[in-house]
């Protein structure tokens, strides 16, 4: 047990069988305390079924999962300190915000009067204090999203579980909330569990992030690594934008891989290990690590022709053509228009690679 | 949203036909109303606005009969509509709660089956089941006839209001450290009233009305309104069963009408 009471939830060989479809097949995971910690992945992939597996809504199947070292997977929600934010809020309609807050105070044997004064504090700490009286029906999405919030933290749960929080409001409203979020997860020092589907909220919010996908978890780490050393094809293609190009590995040297493009163009990189030499693998560069030259200025240039410039607003993106290669895809910045150059279409070039910006996956 | 073009009020006939139905549906109910009024001691010719018939209800030669009927059909009407409406909760609970068991669907039909059987045919089983077991016909044997016939009235309202309840309320109670228990009788409960309520009120406004199913089980020398009604009838139409008709009425207007309103009502806002 020991071992175990420094995580905060610790998800061990967890499987989750509906009928004979596996949603989860043997998640193993530790949050540590105080954590944001993010499930990302797709529409589908099990975040959700993970989430109601912690919080007692979905009995494991095989497994077990830990709070601060004591096993829960069998008791019943409402003995685990464990509280939700929903998807839909489901805040009671019938009750007032302010009793909607009570509520998880008053059942866990808080006085009526204590429990509608510390609902108050609550109220106050998400701006709600005007609202105290209305019903939910009363609020605009974004308000009923924050009384979900109070009403899951009043009653101080060791974790709290939040699924795609975010996903029902308008872009701007969405931004505010995720920094509103992270504060709120500062300021109570409650460890959050974090589910998304969309990568850039995950890069935003979260001290580490769980890729997951089909069920399966692709990668752990923080956000730069899982952006920067995505391991495999799902999670470079799932998160950010990426050119996926296949390449052989011809050989390892001082963890440097030399690897073939094809058309003769050759790239070094980070040597990942499962990636030997002779492998027939993918590999992934940012569009934003690269930038375009007239003569080859790094050691790693690639010689090309430009396709076509697209205009996105903040960015221009660039289509290059290698001789006898495959295309790439190049960012600029238009803020970085200054030390960078765009071609005209037509015209040749190189295109050149930051150090790291090119990163060897398992496939 | 039908456009003009396809609105049905523009097929030829229509107005005639609804004027029909209507005249038909409803012109025995207002003549049985205005002659309830009337003075004379004929059913046929008016003779000038009196109460007198209804006075007579209450004190004249056959009030004591009504007034026993009358507080039978009331005790029947209450007990059945509590007893049945508490049933149909559980009942409705179970069934959009209980997940996918498998009779769901064949428990579903049983429930409301009674509502399409021709009453006549469920009068005449449950006869037979009181005779079968040996159950001497009186007051019992009719209670447990409404209890048993008013399950699915109460049941419809109920279940269509717990329908538009999302099972994340009772999820969200428990993870706020509710126990099964308090969940339903915190959430579910008040969520469902209006349901309930609606649900009761037709109920006890079914059990008051009914004829055949109580005609038929009920022992001799027990009476209800209704079949008291139909026994002075027999002894030929006078203006005070007029009266009492229309007071029956009004009673059933209110209910269904309450039952109506607190169906449509949302304490949620
Ligand atoms: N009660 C259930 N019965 C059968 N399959 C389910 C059930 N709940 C979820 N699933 C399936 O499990 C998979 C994961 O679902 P979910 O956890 O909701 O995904 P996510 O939240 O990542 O979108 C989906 O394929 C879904 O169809
Ligand atoms: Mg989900």
């Amino acid at each position: 047990m020991s071992n175990t009471t420094s995580n905060a939830i610790e998800v061990r060989d967890a499987v989750k069988r509906y009928g004979d479809f596996t949603a989860l097949k043997r998640i193993s995971l530790s949050i540590k305390d105080n954590e944001f910690f993010t499930l990302l992945g797709p529409s589908g992939c099990g975040k959700t079924t993970l989430l109601r597996m912690i919080a007692g809504f979905e009995d494991v199947t095989e497994g077990a999962i830990f709070l601060y070292g004591d096993e829960i997977e069998n008791l019943p929600p409402h003995q685990r300190p464990v509280n939700t934010v929903f998807q839909n809020y489901a805040l009671f309609p019938h009750m007032t915000i302010l009793d909607n807050v009570a509520f998880g105070l008053e059942m866990r044997g808080k006085s009526k009067d204590q429990a509608r004064s510390r609902a108050g504090e609550m109220l106050e700490l998400v701006q709600l204090s005007q609202f105290a009286a209305r019903k939910p029906s009363q609020l605009s999405g974004g308000q009923q999203q924050r009384v979900a919030l109070a009403r899951a933290l009043a009653p101080q749960p060791k974790v709290l579980l939040l699924d795609e929080p975010l996903s029902a409001l308008d872009l701007k409203l969405r931004k505010a909330m995720q920094l509103e979020l992270k504060h709120l997860q500062r300021e109570t020092g409650i460890t959050f569990i974090f589910v998304t589907h969309d990568q850039e909220e995950a890069l935003t919010m979260s001290d580490r992030i769980a890729v997951m996908s089909a069920g399966e978890m692709q990668q752990l780490g923080g956000p730069k690594d899982i952006y920067e050393k995505p391991r495999n094809m799902f999670v470079a293609d799932f998160i950010g934008e990426t050119n996926l190009l296949e390449v052989s590995v011809d050989g390892i040297n001082n963890g440097r891989a030399v690897c073939h493009l094809g058309g003769g163009h050759e790239l070094t990189c980070d040597a990942v290990d499962g990636v030997g030499v002779g492998s027939h693998v993918h590999m992934s560069v940012r569009p934003e690590r690269l930038y375009m030259s007239d003569k080859p200025v790094e050691t790693e240039s690639l010689k090309g022709r430009i396709k076509e410039n697209i205009f996105v607003g903040t960015d221009i993106t660039t289509i290059v053509d290698l001789e006898d290669g495959p295309e790439f895809v190049v960012r600029t910045s238009n803020s970085d228009r200054g030390n960078k150059r765009i071609f005209e279409p037509g015209a040749e070039m190189y295109v050149n690679m930051e150090l790291g910006a090119a990163r060897l996956l398992v496939d | 949203m039908a456009t003009a073009k396809y609105d049905i009020k523009s097929y030829s006939g229509f107005r005639a036909i609804t004027l029909l139905c209507l005249v038909v549906l409803y012109a025995p109910l207002v003549i049985v109303t205005i002659y309830s009024f009337n003075s004379s001691a004929s059913i046929t010719t008016w003779e000038g606005i009196s109460l007198k018939w209804y006075a007579d209800v209450f004190t004249g030669p056959e009030s004591e009969k009504f007034k026993l009927a009358a507080r039978n059909s009331f005790v029947i009407a209450i007990t059945a509509a509590t007893v049945s409406t508490s049933i149909a909760v559980f009942a409705a609970t179970a069934m959009v709660r209980g997940g996918k068991f498998k009779l769901r669907t064949v428990s579903f039909g049983l429930i409301s089956l009674p509502l399409m059987v021709p009453e006549i045919v469920t009068a005449v089983a449950t006869l037979i089941f009181f005779n079968s077991i040996g159950f001497d016909r009186g007051i019992m044997t009719i209670l447990i006839a409404h209890i048993a016939f008013c399950i699915p009235f109460a049941y419809l309202p109920i279940s269509a209001r717990m329908q538009g309840i999302e099972d994340s309320y009772e999820q969200a109670a428990m993870d706020l450290y509710a126990t099964k228990r308090q969940a339903f009788t915190k959430i579910l409960l008040p969520l469902m009233m209006p349901g309930i309520i609606s649900g009761f009120l037709l109920a006890f406004i079914v059990s008051l009305d009914d004829f055949i199913i109580t005609n038929f089980v009920k022992g001799a020398g027990v009476e209800t309104l209704p079949t008291a009604i139909f026994g002075a009838v027999k002894q030929g139409i006078k203006p005070n069963i007029m009266a009492i008709s229309t007071m029956l009425l009004g009673i059933s207007v209110i209910m269904v009408t309450i039952s109506y309103f607190v169906s449509k009502t949302d304490n949620t806002k």
